[in-house]
């Protein structure tokens, strides 16, 4: 059954009302053109060159997520892990199978997506906020908890183009953490920030996780993962070759295989990727 | 559920960690031998996976009686196209203040650019076709330029802007399932922000020559207006799908903006074009601009004509308020084409972007 107001939402009885990520058989394709102007492709086609290419960023994967549960996404570098996130996200659309979730989707995956150099850090809140669905008032209801989080007192005021990075990601991810969502979506986390920011950064998704919600992380850090996470998914070349056990998918990775490294990972929460 | 965090760590056991423990107890605690560091860190370690182990096991325990989420499961890439852009018109609102605000920022005048710019623009008009050319067959004729310049204005903006409203939100589009007919739309009103202040000056400027307003002069404004958003509209959904595909359509776009300033009867009467082109003329008002530029003619330069009304109304085609009614519709139909064919080809925009 499909609703009219929303196409290809979900049957009432389908999944179960805890349900709250549903990928089913999942596949994105992307064309990787290697020419793009007139010249090049004639070039090329009368040379007798590929002109495109297609590869699968995610192919045929599958899995439900129940509210409240936190994934750790893993894999190599290329293994489709972003994508898979921007399918979850909504971002792009698969090519075959389907993405469901249920609720307001946010987090680390789109800060200072909007932000305009021209415009002061305040004026920045209101947007980015809005772009993750937030309505006037409830930015109004977080500002101050967003402003003390970012911490860059009265820069707030001033246009964000005159921001350091480390500023202006503060200020990004001030606004994601602090968007009530159901999903939250952490990528990239943290590259950027000085220690004790990391540190409250990872406090709020510890707090986040805790409230319920649910929590998809991509990390390479197993430190981190084992910390954060009580699922772990493992994508190959786009293909989910693992869900399970923290522990047995941190070792299915062979990340622990060099031993003493825990300490060591514990420090460099996230800067990673 | 909420959970407090726990307070002390879990206790934790296993055969391992004994074993490693007593072997580490072994050495004494002073024992400062690599041998013993090797073995009170290799305890430590244990341990700490083991507490690790089981605060994660504490935590995924999910509570069946934990409140869920009260909300349907849906794609989440699902959007109603325009309707969707309607009923998130708080974004919206902040997309096009952004704009807005962005183009004069940094400037000591702001906001008063918008009144300076068409107001010199009269000015050189007024130059050129009244002084210098003597046009004054025309009547009025500075003020019959200015309403086209409105419109016209008005149109390349949107068509322009909005081409390239896409591409230039890659950061948004790309990371956030915003409805991508944003882009296009907030073009849209961006130009039309700037409209106002155009019809002010140009009101202003009539009001002291005298206005002799009828019933007519709001419906036929609103009409021209109301193509122009519309068919631009149309155009820059269209043209901003296609502008992420091969960055030549913004080219395209401005060679077609340059037409449209002689595709209307802006710098020359309408009557003009029968006179040059006999029988075809009557293609001519197939351009909805036309139409358009026509019907905001008809409401802001015709009243202002004075005694030579009569004169102004030959410069008017006849049936002028249905003529822009049917091309209101048919801008419409043209805008819901547009939206058919943009969700058509948008599947594929975030990928294009880079």
């Amino acid at each position: 059954m499909t609703s009219i107001l929303t196409p290809g939402a979900a049957a009432p009885d389908e999944f179960p009302a805890s349900t709250s990520i549903v990928v089913e058989n999942v596949t994105k394709t992307f064309s990787l053109r290697y020419h793009r102007t007139f010249k090049q492709v004639t070039v090329a086609k009368m040379r007798g060159e590929k002109t495109k290419d297609d590869f699968q960023a995610v192919d045929d994967v599958s899995f439900t997520v129940e509210q409240g549960e936190s994934i750790g996404l893993m894999g190599l570098n290329g293994s489709g892990k972003s994508t898979l996130l921007t399918l979850i996200n909504g971002t792009m659309k698969p090519d075959e199978g389907r993405v469901l979730t249920r609720g307001r989707i946010a987090g680390l995956i789109a800060t200072s997506a909007g932000f305009h150099p021209q415009l002061s850090g305040r004026e920045n809140v209101f947007l980015n906020a809005a772009v993750f669905g937030l309505t006037e008032e409830e930015t109004k209801d977080r500002f101050d908890d967003i402003a003390e989080f970012a911490n860059i007192g009265k820069h707030m005021e001033s246009a964000v183009g005159n921001y350091s990075s480390g500023m202006s990601s503060r200020l990004g991810f001030a606004i994601a953490i602090n968007v009530d969502c159901d999903i939250f979506l952490a990528d990239e986390l943290l590259a950027v920030g000085d220690r004790p920011f990391k540190r409250k950064c990872i406090e709020k998704m510890e707090e986040v996780r805790d409230s319920g919600r649910t929590l998809f992380y991509v990390s390479h850090a197993a430190g981190s993962v084992r910390k954060m996470c009580n699922r772990v998914l493992i994508l190959e070349e786009g293909r989910l070759v693992f869900d399970g056990d923290v522990d047995e998918g941190i070792e299915y990775l062979q990340y622990d295989s060099d031993g003493d490294d825990d300490e060591r990972e514990d420090e460099e929460l996230g800067a990673d990727i | 559920m909420s959970q407090a965090p726990a307070p002390e760590k879990p206790a934790v056991t296993s055969p391992e960690l004994e074993e490693l423990e007593a072997a580490a107890a072994a050495f004494g605690e002073d024992d400062v031998s690599p041998e013993a560091r090797a073995a009170r860190k290799a305890a430590r370690k244990v341990r700490q996976r083991l507490e690790i182990r089981a605060e994660r096991e504490r935590r995924a325990y999910l509570d069946p009686n934990r409140p869920l989420v009260q909300a349907p499961l849906v794609p989440p890439a699902a959007t109603q196209g325009l309707l969707e852009v309607f009923r998130r018109r708080y974004l919206l609102k902040l997309l096009v203040r952004r704009e807005v605000n962005a183009r004069y920022s940094g400037s000591f005048l702001g906001l008063l650019w918008s009144y300076i710019n068409p107001a010199s623009q009269f000015l050189i008009y007024y130059f050129l076709h009244v002084l210098l050319l003597g046009r004054h067959a025309t009547p009025n004729f500075a003020v019959h330029v200015f309403c086209g310049l409105v419109v016209v204005h008005f149109f390349t903006e949107t068509f322009n802007a909005g081409t390239r409203s896409i591409v230039r939100n890659k950061s948004l589009v790309r990371k956030v399932a915003v409805p991508k007919e944003m882009f296009p739309v907030a073009s849209m009103l961006v130009s039309l922000f700037h409209v106002g202040p155009q019809l002010l000056i140009l009101f202003g400027l009539i009001l002291i020559e005298g206005f002799n307003p009828d019933p007519f002069v709001p419906l036929a404004l609103l009409l021209g207006l109301g193509i122009i958003m519309c068919l631009g509209t149309a155009l820059a959904l269209i043209f901003s799908v296609a502008n992420v595909y091969f960055r030549d359509f913004q080219s395209v776009v401005s060679i077609l903006t340059n037409l449209v300033r002689f595709s209307v009867p802006m710098i020359y009467p309408y009557s003009l074009v029968p006179e040059r082109f006999g029988p075809a003329a009557q293609y001519y008002l197939w351009n909805p601009l036309a139409s358009a530029v026509l019907l905001v003619q008809r409401a802001i330069w015709y009243p202002a004509t004075g005694d030579e009304q009569k004169d102004a109304l030959k410069e008017l085609p006849h049936r002028l308020i249905e003529l822009g009614t049917i091309m209101l519709l048919l801008s419409i139909v043209t805008l819901f084409f547009a939206q058919w064919l943009f969700r058509r080809l948008e599947d594929r925009i975030p990928e294009r972007l880079n």
